[in-house]
């Protein structure tokens, strides 16, 4: 009955259908089951089966998103009983992201942050607009792992170049990691201005986020 | 003689996406991040939520922006001289703007843009009729930030003597930028009688107007200088994924920001345009040479034409990273259906890779499909009295047209010349010449432009006026 429960789980998540995967979370919880063996055999399973399929080209980005959004309800359900129990969801890292001051583009920073999420990193999207210390708040206050800043605009590419050095002179440069992204942003400007890393895409930025979370 | 153009949609249609727009605004209205903004469009007869800063239009107030606003305005150069109309059922083109990039075509790869890379590109639209307009085609990364909108706008200005399509990239830039232009055309009321330039004013999607963007409306529309609204759903993103839905969307935009311009000055210009795309859901890319992006560039321009405005958009653009046979494909449909659906000014040619990267080379391959695009608009020549019967007298079945005074009169009249970037030689003068594909013959062609420029007539005082300014605003920037 079990592996019904983990199949369908697995399932709600590749149809993207939230409703159902809140529902199967708290079903888990009435029926007992540890939320994270529920989260690691369910819902995860479905999310790297999508993950799989989208690499293939089989499926596309509405599934991803879609796919994430019901990961993030089911794991909304089981947090209470987390709690309870005193357990915590093993995350990959913790990532403030958001698009620097000055720039409104929102939606590759978007995208990043939803693959994030749904690869297993705790994320907290700040938005657009976000002035260095926000971030720089944000990141003490949830002890991130990760501080990811987008832009789009060469004019406020500068602000990610600041952003490296404000860590710098409060002191904290060395308690987090910067990518940086955005479509102005290239290898030779994440280099030149001391970022972590860089990615030029949303898979990309998984990948380079999963790296430095293993010290590379 | 009719011109031929292309109707995507029909009547009814478009008059449903008006409805659906008017709704839109009336019940969800329109996010507007600006204060005074809000109060002009309250003062109209707007609800307005100062809290949430939603802004819900009645449809009245709509159209009496609709009303006022004018069906056409013309566009002149620093020397005084009328160049181009937008309205009137022209249509144009200029290239894209802004990139970010330029193809470098010795290194065949992308680089930041620098000055220079910009002043070549003007030199390059200048020399190409096809190119009624100039744009501040790429950002300079050689100028300090701060002036780096008004920065390019004063070197198209010092270097062509064409309009220019530009646009700020904040409102204190844009309000430097108005200044400049009203100091270096004599005076505001000599720059809103012969504007020189149109600003591209983009709404953020969906149905926000930011503070920026409101700023700029409202200052442009009291400056009297050409507005032109940028909306770009992206449709499966930022907008709805149906076509018709971004279509709406657009329409919904377009008409909130023609209601606060023309609240903020009753008859000032502003364009019916934009620059949506289709989300990729592969790669979440915005592809500008899709064909569905084509598709709800021609449906949002028919709707704007039925309201009797000027109207444009970004076409004539690929995503393709290299000046290819992907750029020529997608720029040269793209330029047709733009052409033939009548848009008074389309943007994007030169540019590749979803308008971040500009190419010289690629402009002037571009130039060649803009021609072509242009003649097609013309449509089908009666240049005779009878349309074949007279040429047929005394030709007693011999192909001796050739021979015919006629054909000399009229050829040029028919067809329209290409540049050497088309190869219509024979395989045995291609193989001799060097056996060049597009991209070498479009190396050559920019060289020979840059060498054929000449720079536009200015008086020395005018010259020496721009200078001054700008070096003006420079120091004032760095002090
Ligand atoms: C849509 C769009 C807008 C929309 C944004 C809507 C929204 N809600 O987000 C609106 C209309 C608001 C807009 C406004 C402007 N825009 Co704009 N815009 C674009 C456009 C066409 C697409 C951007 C996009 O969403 N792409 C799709 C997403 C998925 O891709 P992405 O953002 O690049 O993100 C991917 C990667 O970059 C990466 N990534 C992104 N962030 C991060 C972060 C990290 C940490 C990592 C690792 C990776 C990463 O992964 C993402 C997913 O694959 C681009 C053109 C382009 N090709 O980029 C121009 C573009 C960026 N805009 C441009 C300009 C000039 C402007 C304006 C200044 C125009 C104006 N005069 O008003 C304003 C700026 C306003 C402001 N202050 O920010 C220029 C920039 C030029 C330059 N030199 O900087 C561009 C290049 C177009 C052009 N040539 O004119 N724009």
């Amino acid at each position: 009955m079990s592996t019904d429960i983990f199949q369908a789980m697995a399932q709600s998540v590749i149809d993207g259908e939230k409703e159902e995967a809140a529902r199967l979370a708290r079903q888990a919880v009435t029926d007992g089951i540890d939320p994270l063996v529920a989260i690691d055999q369910g819902f995860v399973a479905g999310m790297r089966y999508v993950g799989e399929q989208y690499t293939l080209g089989e499926m596309f980005l509405p599934d991803l998103v879609l796919a994430a959004e019901a990961m993030k309800a089911a794991i909304a359900e089981l947090e209470p009983e987390m709690a309870r129990r005193g357990t915590a969801r093993q995350v990959l890292g913790t990532v403030v992201i958001g698009t620097v001051e000055g720039d409104i583009h929102d939606i590759g920073k978007t995208l990043v942050g939803t693959l994030l999420s749904a690869n297993g990193f705790k994320v907290y999207d700040l938005g657009v607009n976000v002035p260095l210390q926000t971030f720089l708040d944000k990141a003490l206050e949830v002890n991130a792992d990760i501080i990811g800043l987008s832009t789009l605009l060469t004019t406020t590419m500068i602000n990610q170049r600041k952003f490296v050095q404000a860590l710098e002179a409060a002191g904290v440069r060395s308690r987090f990691k910067v990518l940086v992204g955005g479509a102005p942003v290239t290898r030779s400007w994440a280099a030149e201005i001391g970022a972590d890393g860089y990615s030029e895409d949303a898979s990309g930025a998984v990948q380079a986020a999963i790296q430095l979370m293993q010290g590379g | 003689m009719s011109r031929p153009s292309f109707e995507l949609i029909s009547t009814e249609q478009v008059a449903r996406i008006l409805d659906e727009a008017f709704a839109l605004l009336a019940h969800t209205g329109v996010r507007v991040s600006l204060p005074e903004a809000r109060a002009l469009l309250a003062s109209g007869g707007a609800a307005v939520d100062e809290n949430a800063e939603v802004v819900r239009l009645p449809e009245a107030l709509i159209r009496a922006g609709l009303q006022s606003a004018p069906h056409s305005f013309t566009l002149y150069n620093l020397l005084g001289e009328a160049r181009l109309t937008y309205g009137d059922d022209q249509v144009h083109f200029d290239p894209g703007s802004a990139a970010v990039n330029v193809l470098d075509a010795d290194s065949g790869r992308q680089r930041p843009a620098q000055s220079a890379d910009l002043l070549r590109i003007i030199q390059v639209a200048e020399g190409l009729p096809q190119f009624a307009a100039q744009s501040t085609a790429v950002v300079c990364a050689d100028i300090p930030v701060p002036i780096g909108d008004l920065y390019r706008l004063y070197l198209v200005l010092l270097h062509s003597a064409k309009p220019v399509i530009t646009g700020a990239f904040t409102a204190e830039g844009g309000q430097r930028m108005l200044r400049f232009l009203a100091g270096v055309c004599g005076g505001a009321q000599a720059l809103r009688e012969r504007p020189v330039a149109v600003f591209d004013v983009c709404p953020t999607p969906p149905l926000v107007y930011s503070a920026f963007a409101a700023q700029s409306l409202i200052d442009l529309a009291r400056a009297g200088v050409p507005a032109e609204i940028v909306s770009m759903p992206l449709a499966g993103s930022a907008g709805p994924v149906t076509l018709l839905g971004s279509v709406v969307q657009h329409a919904a935009e377009c008409l909130a920001g023609i209601a606060l311009h023309q609240c903020a000055a009753p008859g000032a210009p502003i364009v019916w345009g934009g620059a949506p795309a289709i989300f990729d859901m592969r790669h979440g890319t915005t592809p500008m040479g899709a064909v569905e992006t084509a598709m709800m560039d021609a449906a949002y321009a028919q709707v704007g034409r039925s309201l009797g405005l000027p109207t444009h958009t970004y076409l004539a653009a690929s995503d393709a990273k290299l000046v290819d046979a992907q750029a020529g494909l997608e720029s040269g449909i793209s330029a047709v259906l733009a052409a033939l659906a009548g848009v008074s000014m389309v943007s994007g040619a030169g540019m590749l890779d979803f308008l971040n990267c500009h190419s010289a080379e690629k402009l002037v391959v571009d130039a060649e499909a803009v021609r072509a695009a242009l003649r097609l608009r013309e449509g089908m020549h009666e240049l005779t009295p009878t349309l074949g019967l007279e040429f047929f007298v005394g030709i007693d079945f011999r192909a001796d047209f050739l021979k015919q005074k006629v054909t000399r009169q009229l050829f040029r009249a028919e067809q329209s010349l290409p540049s050497a970037v088309i190869d219509r030689g024979s395989v045995r003068a291609w193989e001799e010449s060097g056996r060049l594909d597009t991209w070498a013959r479009a190396r050559l062609r920019v060289e020979e432009l840059v060498a054929a420029y000449t720079p536009p007539d200015l008086p020395p005082a005018q010259a020496q006026e721009l200078r001054e300014r700008m070096a003006a605003e420079q120091k004032a920037v760095s002090a």
